[in-house]
């Protein structure tokens, strides 16, 4: 459950254990923001439960992926701000 | 046909959910739980809890399948629910329904309020426990009710500097809360216990937060009082409100927002109960004991429920004490500015909304509402902001793929 995995952030590696959320891997990188709204503001996670849909990211080019209900795998490749 | 075929489907593996699933399968009864999240627990126990060990091992000790990472879309027909998971659409029939789907933050907009780092108060707690370091970090806690002591105990063993827990509720109301003798030794213990481990955070009653500020991200939060605090994060809920999306869709009665249910917890819709909090804000204890309830029921067991009907009572009576105590005030709602967005999903701001005379007009017109959370955070802010009424809702409850929905047609 815990064993380290490596996964990329906009291609920066970095190494998170098997029960890291997204959401969570994607802040640890310093990266405050996942998406750009529609106007273009940088928007990060609120709820933390699946519920508001500003975490969303894509991963491994699935877009609109809510990075917070989404556990990370090893090779995981994740987009932010691509929407 | 379907791909499952299940006695009693429970839709939520929080507390009241995996009690459900416990009392309904111990019963006889082939019993299947989905929950959006990946494991279960829901969002009190995310991430592991002592209290959540006995019910989880009860849960796989009684039967009763559990699938993660599936989320309810549609009830497409009578005794069928298509639900999705990773991407795919399953059909699963069921003979009785349990809705446990829980409650979420509500959050109110303020200047500031939609820059990153200022999360939910669960919701920062929520990050904490799936990963995110929160060590040496300045957080503010702030908005309304128990959780946000529970919140800021928690960030604090985890090495976060709490710089203020803000409660918007005033002292005297919070007193009155004690003193109204609902709360029995183990609720005190909970809700007010915490503080003992949050000695030196200060903690700033009859006060909120007006303001969040920085270039790209949070940097200070401004409070009622003017004061300003530097810190790294803003944990703001204000409380609750219940997730009634598949209870609406499928035409449960709703009585003063939440799911209206009788003595064995059913809806007005035959063969559909409700537990926890979707039937009002009471806590896990509450949850836990209208989950058995609906379980037994559910699975015909009427005759186990006997039992457990005090303890009901008893929790009833705290969630309206909460409730009373907690009540949010008028000030909240001039929080934000005409130029304040309160549509998250689609960047629409009060002032346009408020150029709209009405919740529908304002949704075809600006989109308010209308983006991939389908209202569920500007809904229920502006139910509260502007005395809009709930939204009906559609299915699917939540996006899914053309895909999905195509792909399972008889």
């Amino acid at each position: 459950m815990t064993d380290a995995i490596t996964i990329t952030v906009d291609g920066e590696r970095l190494r998170v254990t098997a029960d890291t959320s997204i959401a969570a891997a994607v802040m640890m990188t310093g990266r405050a923001a996942a998406r750009k709204s529609v106007s273009g503001e940088a928007r990060g996670p609120v709820c933390g439960m699946g519920i508001c849909f500003e975490c969303r990211v894509t991963v491994d080019g699935r877009r609109h992926v809510r990075s917070c209900q989404t556990l990370c795998r090893d090779g995981m490749e994740v987009r932010t701000t691509d929407d | 046909m379907t791909d499952r075929e299940y006695d009693v489907l429970i839709i939520g593996a929080g507390p009241a959910g995996i009690a459900a699933a416990c009392a309904a399968a111990e019963s006889g009864s082939r019993v299947l739980v989905l929950d959006d999240n990946p494991v279960p627990g829901g969002q009190i126990w995310r991430g592991g809890a002592p209290e959540a060990t006995p019910w989880l091992e009860r849960l796989v000790r009684s039967g009763a399948e559990v699938l993660g990472g599936t989320r309810a879309a549609v009830v497409i027909r009578g005794g069928v629910l298509l639900a999705e998971r990773q991407a795919e659409g399953i059909e699963i029939g069921y003979r009785n329904l349990v809705l446990a789907t829980g409650a979420r933050e509500l959050f109110l907009p303020f200047p500031g309020w939609t820059l990153p780092n200022v999360t939910g108060a669960g919701g920062l707690q929520a990050l904490v426990k799936s990963g995110l370091p929160i060590k040496s970090k300045r957080v503010v806690v702030a908005g309304t009710g128990p959780l946000l002591v529970a919140v800021a105990a928690y960030l604090r063993a985890h090495g976060a500097k709490v710089l203020a827990i803000v409660e918007q509720a005033a002292f005297s109301n919070l007193i009155g809360f004690v003193l109204s003798g609902v709360l029995s030794a183990g609720k005190l213990l909970q809700a007010f216990g915490l503080q003992t481990r949050l000695l030196g955070v200060p903690v700033r009653t009859g006060s909120w937060v007006v303001q969040a500020e920085g270039p790209g991200k949070l940097e200070r939060v401004t409070l009622s009082n003017g004061q300003t605090l530097e810190c790294d994060y803003l944990a703001c809920g204000f409380s609750l409100v219940p997730n009634l999306e598949l209870a609406q869709m499928l035409g449960c009665e709703i009585e003063e927002g939440f799911v209206g249910t009788g003595a064995l917890q059913e809806t007005s819709v035959a063969g559909v109960y409700c537990a926890g909090e979707p039937t009002g804000i009471g806590g896990l204890d509450r949850s836990l004991v209208q989950g058995e309830i609906a379980g037994y029921a559910a699975a015909g067991a009427e005759n186990k429920v006997q039992r457990l009907l005090k303890a009901r009572d008893r929790h009833e009576r705290f969630s309206h004490a909460l409730a009373e105590c907690f009540a949010l005030r008028d000030e909240l709602r001039r929080l934000a500015t005409p130029e304040t967005i309160v549509c998250r999903c689609e960047d629409v701001t009060l002032g346009r909304i408020r150029e709209e005379s009405n919740w529908t007009a304002a949704k075809l017109q600006t989109r308010c509402g209308m983006g991939p959370c389908q209202g569920r955070i500007c809904g229920a802010a502006l139910e509260f902001l502007e005395g809009y009424p709930r939204s009906s809702v559609r299915p699917p409850a939540f996006p899914v793929s053309m895909g999905v929905l195509a792909g399972k047609r008889d």
